[in-house]
Parts: C-alpha cells; sequence; structure tokens
C-alpha cells in the first residue's frame, strides 16, 4: 500500500466532506442547534424546574451532557450515512471506486469527516447549553477521549447502514426505528438507578447508555455506569464495525455488481 | 508493451444474465482501440470489469502487466475512466470535481492545483471552475469527466460513449483532443455509437456481440473485408432510367440521384468509364453509409461470418 498515496486521498475525502457539510449548514447544523435549544428550554429550563435535583445536580445540567452526547451521536451517524449514500445514489461513488487508494482510506475518510460534523455540532450545541447550564469538565481526558471514541462508532455504523442502503427510506429506518429510541432510553434524561432492577438490568444491555453516562461523568463526575466497562463497549464496537465495513467493501456489497 | 491483456472474462450478474461468455482481449500500448457492438452487448461490462467497478466471474485481467486479482492498486494507478452516465457530485464545483479526483490518485498539493488548472483549460473549463457541476450543459458534463479522468496523467484511458448526446462542434473538438493526448502516448479505449468516430480515430477495432468477441482486427484490415460498398452519385441531369453497368447495380433515385452498388472485383475507374461512354456526368460522390457501419451491421447480423 502506497502510504503517501493514501494519507493524501484520506485527506481529501475528510476536505470534500467538511466542503459539503459547510455547504448545506442549513441541514447539517442549524437543525440540531435549533432542537437542542428546545431540549434545554422546555426539558432543562420549564419541566426540569419541577423535577428538582438528579444524583445531586440540578436536571438543566443533568441532561447537558446526555443532550451533547446525543446530538454528537445522531450527527456522526447521519452525516456518514447520508454523505456515503448520496454518493453511491449519485454514482459518484465511483470516482472512490476506480482510484488506487485502499478501502481503509475510503472509510476512514468517511469516519473522520462524520466525527467532525459530530464534534462541530457538539461544541455547538454545548455552547448553546452554557447559556441555561454552568458547565465545569471534572475529567478532560474521559470526556474527550469518550466522545470521540462514541463518534467513530455511529459514524461507522452509519457507513454500513449506506453501504446496504437501496432508496433513500432504508437510510432513515435505522436511525427512527433503532437509534432514536436507543438514545431516549439511554439515560439522556433521567438516572437509570430510578427504574426497578429488571428494567435497569434491561437498560445495561443499551450500548448508548455507556456513552451518555461516561460522557456525563467526564463533565459531572456521576455515571450509571463503569468508566471501565464504556471503553471496553466503544473499543470492541469499533473492532467490530471497522471489520465489518472493510468485509462489504472488499465483497462489494451494495457498490460493486 | 500490453497496455491490456484480457483472458476469458466472463461474468453472470445474480439475476443470471451470462453479460460475457470467456472474452480475450489484447490491446498494445499507445493504441487507440475501438471496442464496440450492439446495446447489452457486454462492452459496458468489460469496462466495468477492467476498473473495478464490477466484480468479474472468471478469467483474468491485466493493466500494463499488473494483474487486477493480485495488484489491483497498481492496476487502478494506470487507468482513467470516463463513463457512459454522468457520474458527477452535481453539487460540487468544477475545481473541485478534478481536485477531489486528484487526491484520490494522491496528487495534492501545488501539483494538483496545477493539473486541475491543465486539464480544465484543456476541456475549456477553467472559467467555469467555480460553478457546481449541476450548472453545466450535457456537452460541457462529458468534457468535465474526461478532465477528471485525466487529472493523474493515465497511461491508459478508457471512454464509454463519451460524444453521445453532445453537438457535432463539441464532438469534433473532442476528437482532436483525443488524437493529441494518443498521439503524446496514452493508449485510448473507446466504445461509441457512432461508428464514423470509431472510423476516423481508432487503428484497432474489436466488436463484441451477445457477450462474444465476433472481430478483433486492425481498422484497416476490418474495412477490407467489406464485400459490397453504395455509393449515391449526383448526377448533372435527371436520367429517365437506371443506365446498365457492367459489375454494379444500379437504382435512380430523384432529384438527380443514382445509387450504385459496388461489388469487391469492380473499381470506381470501372465505374467512372462505363458512365463517361454513357456521357453522364457525376458532379459529387459520397458513401450511401458509413462503411465500418456497413461492416458492423453485416457481422452483427452474420456473427462474425466472412463478409
Amino acid at each position: 500500500m502506497n502510504l503517501r498515496l493514501n494519507l493524501v486521498a484520506v485527506k481529501t475525502i475528510i476536505r470534500k466532506e467538511m466542503v459539503r457539510v459547510l455547504r448545506i449548514w442549513v441541514q447539517t447544523i442549524v437543525p440540531p442547534a435549533i432542537t437542542m435549544t428546545l431540549y434545554f428550554i422546555i426539558f432543562g429550563n420549564l419541566i426540569g424546574r419541577r423535577i428538582g435535583v438528579m444524583d445531586g445536580y440540578d436536571y438543566m445540567q443533568y441532561i447537558a451532557p446526555g443532550l451533547i452526547m446525543m446530538s454528537v451521536i445522531t450527527n456522526s451517524y447521519g452525516n456518514v450515512v447520508s454523505s456515503f449514500f448520496g454518493a453511491k445514489f449519485g454514482r459518484h461513488v465511483e470516482e472512490m471506486l476506480v482510484a488506487p487508494m485502499s478501502n481503509a482510506t475510503i472509510i476512514i475518510g468517511h469516519v473522520a469527516g462524520g466525527v467532525l460534523r459530530g464534534l462541530l455540532v457538539g461544541l455547538l450545541v454545548t455552547i448553546i447549553a452554557l447559556f441555561f447550564t454552568r458547565l465545569q469538565v471534572a475529567h478532560p481526558f474521559i470526556t474527550i477521549s469518550i466522545v470521540l471514541l462514541s463518534s467513530i462508532v455511529f459514524s461507522l455504523a452509519g457507513f454500513i447502514n449506506a453501504v446496504f442502503a437501496k432508496k433513500f427510506d432504508d437510510i432513515s429506518i435505522i436511525p427512527t426505528f433503532v437509534l432514536t429510541p436507543l438514545t431516549y432510553l439511554g439515560g439522556v434524561f433521567y438516572s437509570i438507578s430510578m427504574l426497578p432492577e429488571f428494567w435497569q438490568n434491561v437498560s445495561k444491555a443499551n450500548p448508548i447508555l455507556y456513552m451518555v453516562n461516561a460522557f456525563r461523568y467526564g463533565i459531572l463526575g456521576t455515571s450509571d455506569i463503569g468508566i471501565t466497562h464504556a471503553y471496553v463497549i466503544l473499543l470492541a464496537f469499533i473492532v467490530v464495525l471497522f471489520t465489518g465495513c472493510m468485509i462489504l467493501m472488499r465483497r462489494g456489497v451494495g457498490i460493486r455488481e | 508493451m500490453k497496455a491490456l491483456s484480457i483472458k476469458n472474462l466472463t461474468k453472470t450478474y445474480a439475476n443470471g444474465n451470462q453479460a460475457l461468455k470467456g472474452i480475450d482481449l489484447s490491446v498494445e500500448a499507445g493504441d487507440f482501440y475501438a471496442l464496440l457492438g450492439p446495446n447489452g452487448a457486454g462492452k459496458t461490462t468489460a469496462i466495468g470489469i477492467i476498473s473495478s467497478l464490477v466484480n468479474k466471474s472468471g478469467g483474468e485481467v491485466e493493466i500494463f502487466g499488473h494483474n487486477i486479482d493480485t495488484e489491483l492498486e497498481a492496476a487502478k494507478a494506470c487507468i482513467g475512466i470516463v463513463p457512459q452516465e454522468v457520474n458527477l457530485n452535481l453539487w460540487e464545483t468544477v475545481g473541485n470535481t478534478v481536485a477531489n479526483q486528484a487526491g484520490y490518485y494522491g496528487i495534492g498539493g501545488k501539483l494538483g492545483k496545477e493539473r486541475v488548472e491543465k486539464y480544465l483549460r484543456a476541456l475549456r473549463l477553467w472559467d467555469r471552475r467555480g460553478d457546481i457541476a449541476r450548472s453545466l450543459s450535457g456537452g460541457m458534463k462529458r468534457r468535465l469527466m474526461i478532465a477528471r479522468a485525466l487529472v493523474h496523467e493515465p497511461k491508459l484511458l478508457i471512454l464509454d460513449e463519451p460524444t453521445a448526446g453532445v453537438d457535432i462542434e463539441i464532438r469534433r473538438s473532442m476528437w482532436d483532443f483525443l488524437t493529441d493526448i494518443n498521439e503524446a502516448g496514452t493508449t485510448i479505449i473507446l466504445t461509441t455509437h457512432y461508428l464514423e468516430e470509431a472510423e476516423s480515430l481508432c487503428r484497432h477495432i474489436a466488436i463484441i456481440d451477445e457477450g462474444t468477441i465476433i472481430e478483433d482486427a486492425r481498422m484497416s484490415t476490418v474495412l477490407r473485408k467489406l464485400q459490397r460498398e453504395v455509393f449515391v452519385l449526383s448526377l448533372a441531369e435527371q436520367l429517365r432510367e437506371a443506365p446498365t453497368l457492367d459489375g454494379f447495380k444500379t437504382r435512380l433515385r430523384e432529384d438527380c440521384e443514382l445509387e450504385v452498388e459496388k461489388g469487391p472485383e469492380s473499381s470506381l475507374n470501372d465505374l467512372f468509364r462505363q458512365l463517361n461512354g454513357l456521357g453522364i456526368t457525376v458532379v459529387s460522390l459520397r458513401n450511401k453509409a458509413n462503411r465500418l457501419e456497413e461492416m458492423f451491421m453485416h457481422l452483427v447480423e452474420n456473427k462474425g461470418a466472412d463478409a
């Protein structure tokens, strides 16, 4: 493998992805900012006052890390799935397939694009959160590493969704019927200690619970789960999903006849 | 050196359609090669396999000695491809479209920018570099795809019907451009439905039909096989009836025109000698149909039997 060629190629894909994100900023940046502002106003400010304290924090402070993580997850996933499926649909994915870069380069370039959009939106939501509450980062390394790893996981998942998708409906099914429910049930708005023991155990099967809680631990210093568990799960997902992406690309599933 | 070597290439699609039934092709470096065939003959499938957009079912493909099974990246680096259908990102600017393609081939920085300018200028698109591809006309999109395919300066350029739907002026300027880059050393494989285009540009021709190669020879050799040619003669005066000419079949047309069918044993000298003898003045002469077109139709209809 020609390392220099692949480095230039991955940089090119990342630049292309960022140009796309900024070109359609009304679709990529503005909606999450508006949605999260509404969450902070309604759940944090209006309803949150009546809820009071959760795990020793104001409700607004408690939900802020979860909402930031939710926006990172959905935007990382959404960026890769829409960009790569769009390239398949418009057939300009062929520009990359005929080039001598490796499959790993194509995957890493798109994942990096998803991560950058996820982090950009996450940063924007964090700034919005600071208008409503005070946030002090308790564990900076954990905060940054968890958000980065979570973003990589969902970018890879978005890539797999895009590979299998044959029509535009197929790229909204997973976000609507899997991602959103798992995020809402992943402890964004509540602590699972509020649930009966049975539902606490069921919740622990939800990988997003570990991401949200580990991120919350990084910012607030409180979590429903062990941080080591979160790292193990995130790294395991990255290995499995990246391997899956590589196999799909090598076989040409959804992209080669 | 072989630019392209294909041996016993087969492709059967998931629906059971056998698009290629074991084709062999060999293209010399520097050649200008026409790959012709009716719709659905297997041309685009063959090109798809060469450019790794389609998985083959069997056989071997080598590009400048690089086997696509074992040295795919090296093989890909040698090829530039202009597909039949527009596959541009229509929302990307003209400049970025070509710059991105350079980047995918590892050409970035100053060299990348120089190449983008060189090929956009060559294809007369430099002034449109800031416009999105969607805003270009059909001919401009085709030219952009050629610039994109050339930005890494491939040794083998494959064009799948590059002039389809392009007006005659742009088509002829494309012909000049392709001739220039072929003369500069780039091997070109061209598929086209315009047989006049293939005849005027290409030195070698292969005809594929129903997944099988039915002709593969130098253009001059193929055209020599043509057993009959039909000419349309414009006459100075309208004749009352078609003249009887020894060794020729004649048919009178309207507007002072005479159709003459010539066999392999007769010559145009014979024809004009006999017409002079009858006092018939010929103002001009043209082929009724393109010679390659007649040959192509004959071969496809007779599946490779001698013409």
